[in-house]
């Protein structure tokens, strides 16, 4: 099966204010359709690992490859386009530009992208709010809107460029059960309805629990690498 | 690939949700360029004005014949004489004539020079105005009048008649306003004057001429040059001086000695005459710019700050930016067309603002003895000082807006999101 997004012997350190061997050999990797959560205690290196994989972050060593595509060592200019073409990043902290309309929000990675014509583009955001059941919220403001709808309108943002992999960062972790399995459920659906890749890094043990797989971490290592059938 | 209808659209989200910093940058820009303009305008055309008091009356050089005693005395030709003291005492100037030799030969050669703008010949003649049984003594100047029009404005000091009147009568006469006063005769009415030898004219008043300098104006009159040489009974090459304007003020000097030598007479040229004429005029120019430029510096430290202060509030934005896949460089153009765009909208504003109080200081009155026809103050709305406050006000901006935008560029959207 393809493998939407891999690592080879991943390792980080953090230099200020001393030096700290965060990660620690990481290879793994994670195959197309697949829902993976990665899991650990505080400070064992999870969103750290994430922010790696998602390109922001440039300063480790090992190899990162997305869709078998070696992305290590490109320059940030193509990163940034990597990133705008094939990764959906959805935060904990929601993380909408708050001056901007519901709409725009979700438009403006594909704006960026530049691949289809702005009618497009509005007609394929309304599709994704739609399908996430907000689209009566398309033009309010995004400081207007309530905290489990922010979080939806961050994942209507994430899939308007249709990437290959969805990233979360505790995307439920700073909201309430319901809008939580809310939250859940969109992500469950994106992966049997539409084949998405997702990688989500949470605390939530139930939520982990029904994922495809459970990447757990301790200390910057991968300390168990679970698959469904496996638990 | 650099996607501009994106960048726009968010920089002007940006300016119009933060509207109240946007007006405020805005007419920090606005009101140094608006002021530069005003100054820099009423300046110059103060400075122009005060320059023209000097330029237009002063010759760039002026030939004639100087009243001297001879260098060399005739002892000194004596051999025997060689190398002896020799005490001449009593020297006395030498026999001369007043007029310059060979004055029309050389006008002609003056005026196919390409470097001068014109040459007018002149005759000084010492005359008494007669007003009932009283003589004034004063002095009456022949002069080629349309060409003195046309190289040293001599119209724009004649409160009363014209130019046109001058040339236009034989017998005519442009007497100086202190005389007019003192004999109380004004235009149409005739004067009588007595040369030195006795003989006595009648002449006819076409125009009171002001030099803003009541010595001048109490003994000054002028008249056609043919006039005055009928008068003083002399034939038409009788030609005390001759004035020189040039087209390009510095080669006076030079032109000066080349003429003196050449033509065996006396030449001054303007900065012997007027020493004091550039040093003055140099520290005005330099004050002009120094409190403009320090206008617009202030201007630019505005936009500076306002621009620092959204980034800082924008912190947030630029990570969600970055980590949706906005380039570095893309979120620094965004931040840079923000300024820029207020630096253009300050600017275009401040350029109306600084016409608009040109305007208006071109309407306060302003009336100088010396320059009859200035009736409000002098400005100059010379298009390149404008040209000048546009360009200021784009760079300023620029360079305003780089520095904090450069910062925008290098934020790492991953200590933004992880809020460390």
């Amino acid at each position: 099966m393809k493998k939407v997004l891999q690592t080879v012997d991943i390792n980080k350190h953090f230099r200020k204010p001393v030096d700290f061997h965060v990660l620690k050999n990481i290879s793994f990797e994670v195959k197309k359709g697949e829902f993976a959560s990665i899991m650990g205690k505080s400070g064992s290196g999870k969103s750290t690992l994430l922010y790696i994989l998602s390109t922001m972050d440039t300063d480790y060593e090992g190899k990162l490859y997305l869709n078998e595509e070696l992305v290590t060592g490109k320059p940030h200019q193509e990163l940034s386009r990597l990133r705008n073409k094939h990764i959906g990043f959805v935060f904990q902290f929601h993380y909408l530009l708050s001056e901007f309309s519901v709409l725009e929000n979700v438009m403006l990675p594909a704006r960026k992208l530049a691949a289809r014509s702005d009618a497009e583009i509005e007609h394929d955001a309304m599709e994704k709010l739609e399908m996430l059941n907000i689209a009566k919220l398309a033009n309010k403001r995004a400081s207007r809107i309530s905290g489990g709808e922010k979080q939806r309108v961050a994942i209507a943002r994430a899939l308007i460029n249709n990437p290959s992999i969805l990233m979360g960062d505790e995307p439920t972790g700073n909201l309430d059960s319901y809008n939580a399995e809310n939250v859940f459920q969109i992500f469950k659906r994106l992966k049997e309805e539409q084949g998405l890749s997702l990688l989500v890094v949470t605390h939530d043990h139930d939520f982990a629990e029904r994922t495809d797989r459970i990447i757990e971490m301790e200390d910057g290592r991968i300390s168990g690498n679970l698959t469904d059938s496996a638990r | 690939m650099t996607n501009w209808k994106v960048i726009l659209g968010i920089a002007k989200t940006h300016l119009l949700t933060k509207m109240k910093s946007t007006v405020t940058a805005s007419l920090g820009v606005t009101f140094g360029i608006g002021a530069y303009i005003t100054l820099v305008s009423f300046m110059t055309g103060l400075n122009k004005m005060l320059d023209d008091l000097i330029l237009n009356q002063t010759p760039h050089i002026h030939l004639y014949n100087e009243i001297e005693p001879s260098e060399k005395q005739p002892v000194a030709l004596y051999e025997e004489m060689q190398d002896a003291v020799n005490v001449v005492r009593s020297i006395k100037p030498k026999q001369s004539q007043l007029k310059i030799h060979n004055a029309l030969p050389i006008l002609n050669h003056l005026r196919n020079n390409p470097d001068v703008k014109g040459a007018s010949p002149q005759l000084r003649a010492q005359i008494f105005y007669i007003s009932g049984s009283i003589e004034l003594g004063g002095n009456l100047t022949g002069i080629d009048i349309m060409e003195e029009v046309r190289l040293s404005s001599f119209d724009d000091y004649l409160i009363a008649g014209s130019a046109e009147a001058l040339e236009n009568t034989d017998n005519g006469i442009l007497l100086g306003a202190g005389l007019a006063e003192t004999m109380s005769l004004d235009i149409g009415d005739r004067v009588q004057i007595s040369t030195i030898k006795g003989d006595i004219f009648p002449l006819k008043i076409v125009g009171i001429y002001q030099s803003g300098i009541a010595d001048i104006d109490n003994i000054q009159s002028y008249a056609n040059l043919k006039t005055v040489q009928r008068i003083e009974g002399e034939a038409e090459n009788f030609i005390t001086d001759i004035n020189i304007k040039l087209h390009d003020l510095e080669k006076a000097a030079a032109m000066s000695k080349i003429l003196e030598k050449q033509f065996g007479i006396k030449a001054t040229d303007i900065k012997e005459a007027n020493a004091q004429f550039e040093t003055g005029s140099n520290i005005r120019n330099t004050i002009t710019y120094a409190v403009s430029i320090t206008l617009l510096i202030v201007a630019g430290f505005g936009i500076y700050n306002i621009l620092n202060m959204l980034i800082y509030e924008k912190m947030k934005d630029i990570a969600i930016l970055k980590a949706t896949g906005f380039s570095g460089k893309d979120v620094q153009l965004i931040f840079m067309s923000q300024a820029l765009i207020i630096g253009v909208i300050g600017g275009f504003l401040g350029l109306i603002i600084g016409f608009l109080f040109s305007r208006l200081i071109d309407q306060v009155p302003f009336e100088t003895e010396a320059l009859p026809t200035i009736t409000t103050f002098p400005v100059n709305y010379q298009p390149g000082y404008y040209l000048i406050g546009i360009s200021f006000a784009l760079i300023s901006t620029f360079i305003a807006g780089y520095l904090p935008s450069n910062r925008a560029r290098k934020v790492d959207p991953v200590q933004i999101i992880r809020g460390t």
